[in-house]
């Protein structure tokens, strides 16, 4: 009786449930680290493709990439990833593990990646390449062909991106003339020239079109033949092959330079394939440059707003009020910003914008649809109530007596406050910083309907004038993983992409905040009173 | 009333002159009718017991009590003549005057260096000649050259209390004030970095008026050259120190001083 008494009065299961909650705490973080790593971080890596020979006859050839307990039979089956969409009509097949007799890697099996369709799995039968010069001791190598009909492509992407150019020039033509048929003044020798100019675009615009078709028409003469598991053959230009491998072939060395260029292509191309595959380069530049005009909006406007409000303002129950409020701003959905944003900056702001200066448009909007910079104001709008609470605790924390010894030496209220205060608050400032960076990097909803889309033709800060488009929509991490994980329609297909595109976040994410914490620990370290 | 004038009068060529001061917090009184006049380059002393007004009577003069919001000044206050809650006059240039020590050393989190210097640049000294020269002989007035001089570039968060103190008072000398209010800047220090701040005082003596509050009545009794004795916001006695302490005019001053009350 007393012994447990003494038990509970010295409060170690207090101690217990403390340490308790952390643990919880630390394993619900590590596992999702964990799910999220274990299945992003191979997703680029070779996997084996297996033959497996059927019991009923007919053949299954793909990657296996899990097996289970069938949940009706209670039997174990496979799945297999069998690609050849085009031919199949699905990319992924469950096979009862009774039903297979024989499994097996044959070493010459081909992996395609292509244009569209998604992989291709099978065997290769011959190569037409009626225009190309093969090595003679590679005229039956398929990568031998694809690098050697590499020049011809590269040539058409130059002239597809020629066009794109000239498109761009023919758009602004059209909108400057349409400025001046709006301010009739089509008449004036400027506006003339300018449908000379537009002619002759034109002109160029066709002939590189033609250029273009039979660039084309010989890179697509060249093809390669290929058999699927059950001698299906399928005809496919070279063309459309992004890549070729053979898994069950391939050294270690090999693998990993495989492993490479994809995780190349991940950071810096486009993506394809209605974003199931390829790279992430836009949406990896759109969440960077999100996160940094929100930055560039919401931090100086929440310091200057805290620091009003601790030391400027005077302390009643207004200010009480003024406090409650940005408090309870920081708890608001964000969905609610989201449609805050929509109708203000988007309608409100945006359609002012329009009707002042862009009138010749309307009614195609300019500003008054969703974009970038209403994204990020929007985003600002989330983060600044966090920003602000933030200075004003830092500021708050300061000893009374600092203030004092400043302001005894002859310094005004501003020069405390700049060569004092600032700099020992900044390390609190910057936590609050990061905690709303971390934030805005999170959010999707509010994007959604302030900007962000699927694919954006352009990146919102590029090389033609006026190099930064703040009204152009972009693409996001974030949204990205809502949009190939539940609204793709192939989403077995997409689901490898979703965990590397949660896994770049959550990294872009960390690297942000860490360099964040890394400064503020300098200022911490400097400006620390501690010991006072 | 009576003895209070006395005491103005009592002092000859005083530099800081105080008539008739009362001062309100809020509704509550916290100064009571005080006058006396302070004698240049000398050191005085406030004593008495906690919450008698002696910090709020030195917060008067550098007019710091204007940081603090719903307080009322009646009465006149003048240095060198000039009345400084007066609406033409500069807080500022009041401050560059009158310059502070606290009772809780607050150096900046700055080197030792930029601490010294703190009021020059706020004045808009840049040569570094005159900083330097300012940060020596500061340091050597405050008697904490000879510790730090290897060391200035580093944060003054390193040094000890006491050195954090007499890095105050370097400040506080380093613009070259007439005056130097002293909130019981011994009062967190252990004995030895004490009786160093005392050595100090005296070493100021001379050269600026000194007043200083202290609880400890053998403190003032051994760096003062007049003390005044304040009990509940009001003046009761008021003289050079021996006599003050060896044959107080009024009763409660020896009650206080003997450790009858108090």
């Amino acid at each position: 009786m007393m012994v447990t008494k003494k038990f509970w009065r010295q409060g170690e299961p207090f101690v217990w449930a403390t340490s308790l909650a952390l643990s919880l705490i630390l394993f619900m973080t590590f596992l999702l680290f964990y799910v999220v790593l274990a299945n992003g971080i191979m997703v680029f890596w070779p996997k084996e493709v297996t033959l497996a020979t059927l019991t009923s006859g007919g053949y299954l050839l793909g990657e296996i990439v899990q097996d289970e307990k069938n949940p009706a039979t209670g039997k174990k089956r496979l799945q297999f990833k069998i690609g050849n969409r085009d031919l199949y009509g699905l990319d992924f097949k469950w096979v009862d593990a009774a039903s297979v007799s024989n499994f097996s890697l044959p070493a010459d099996v081909y992996v395609l990646e292509r244009q569209e369709h998604g992989n291709f799995y099978g065997s290769l039968k011959e190569l037409k390449t009626p225009g190309l010069f093969l090595p003679v001791d590679k005229k039956e190598s398929l990568q031998a062909a694809l690098d050697t009909i590499e020049p011809q492509r590269g040539e058409v992407k130059k002239i597809e991106r020629k066009i794109a150019i000239l498109n761009r020039q023919v758009e602004e033509n059209n909108n400057k003339l349409a400025r001046l048929r709006y301010h009739k003044k089509e008449n004036t020798p400027a506006a003339v020239a300018m449908q000379v100019e537009a002619k002759n675009i034109k002109g160029e615009f066709d002939r590189l079109v033609a250029l273009l078709d039979g660039k084309r028409a010989i890179v697509l003469a060249n093809e390669a033949v290929l058999v699927d598991a059950n001698g299906q053959e399928k005809t496919i230009a070279l063309a459309n092959i992004v890549r070729c491998y053979q898994p069950n072939s391939m050294s270690w060395l090999a693998k990993w330079s495989y492993y490479g260029k994809r995780l190349r292509e991940l950071l810096f191309a486009e993506p394809r394939e209605s974003n199931t595959e390829g790279g992430l380069f836009p949406a990896i530049f759109g969440t960077i440059m999100l996160i940094f005009l929100m930055s560039i909006l919401s931090f100086p406007l929440g310091v200057i707003a805290g620091i009003y409000l601790r030391e400027y303002a005077r302390e009643g129950y207004l200010v009480q009020m003024v406090r409650i409020a940005v408090n309870n701003l920081a708890g608001i959905p964000s969905i609610v910003y989201g449609i805050f944003g929509l109708g203000f900056f988007v309608y409100g702001v945006g359609g002012q914008i329009d009707q002042l200066f862009f009138p010749e448009n309307l009614p195609t909007p300019t500003f008054g649809t969703g974009g970038i910079l209403w994204a990020s104001l929007t985003l600002g709008l989330l983060t600044v109530p966090v920003v602000i609470v933030a200075t004003e605790e830092a500021l708050g924390a300061i000893p009374p007596g600092i203030r004092e010894g400043s302001q005894a030496l002859a310094a005004t209220k501003f020069q405390t406050l700049t060569r004092i205060l600032l700099p020992m608050a900044s390390p609190g400032i910057l936590t609050g910083f990061i905690l709303a960076m971390a934030r805005a990097a999170g959010e999707v909803a509010p994007l959604m309907i302030t900007g962000v889309v699927k694919l954006a033709p352009a990146l919102p800060l590029d090389g033609s004038f006026p190099y930064l488009h703040l009204d152009r929509k972009f693409m996001h991490l974030g949204f990205h993983i809502y949009d190939i994980g539940f609204q793709s329609p192939n989403v077995e297909a997409a689901k490898p992409m979703v965990y590397v595109t949660t896994l770049l976040l959550i990294l872009i994410v960390l690297i942000m905040t860490s360099t964040a914490i890394y400064l503020r620990n300098r200022m911490r370290e400097r400006f620390s009173v501690a010991d006072l | 009333m009576s003895h209070s004038n006395t005491a103005i009068m009592s002092i000859e060529n005083p530099q800081v002159v105080v008539e008739n001061l009362n001062f309100f917090y809020g509704s509550s009184q916290a100064l009571k009718d005080v006058s006396f006049g302070i004698p240049q380059s000398q050191v005085t002393a406030l004593i008495g017991p906690s919450g008698c007004g002696k910090s709020t009577f030195l917060r008067c003069i550098n007019r710091m009590n204007d940081l603090v919001e719903g307080l009322r000044i009646e009465g006149l206050i003048t240095i060198d003549g000039e009345n400084i809650n007066d609406t033409s006059l500069d807080v500022i240039e009041l401050r560059r005057k009158v310059g502070m020590v606290f009772q809780k050393w607050n150096p900046f989190p700055k080197s030792i260096y930029e601490n010294v210097i703190y009021g020059l640049r706020i004045a808009g000294i840049k040569e570094r000649r005159v900083l330097d020269q300012a940060v020596e002989q500061s340091l050597k007035r405050a008697a904490l050259w000879d510790e730090v001089k290897d060391r200035l570039q580093q944060s003054a968060m390193g040094l000890s209390g006491g050195q954090m103190q007499r890095l105050c008072i370097a400040r506080a000398v380093a613009v070259n004030p007439e005056i130097i209010l002293m909130d019981e800047p011994c009062s967190a220090l252990d004995p030895r970095s004490t009786s160093r701040i005392e050595d100090l005082i005296r070493e100021l003596r001379g050269e600026y008026t000194i007043i200083i509050v202290t609880h400890n009545m053998q403190q003032a009794a051994r760096i003062s050259d007049y003390t005044a004795y304040m009990y509940l916001g009001e003046l009761i006695e008021y003289g050079p120190t021996q006599k003050l302490f060896t044959v107080p005019e009024r009763k409660e001053t020896e009650d206080y001083i003997t450790g009858r009350f108090g």
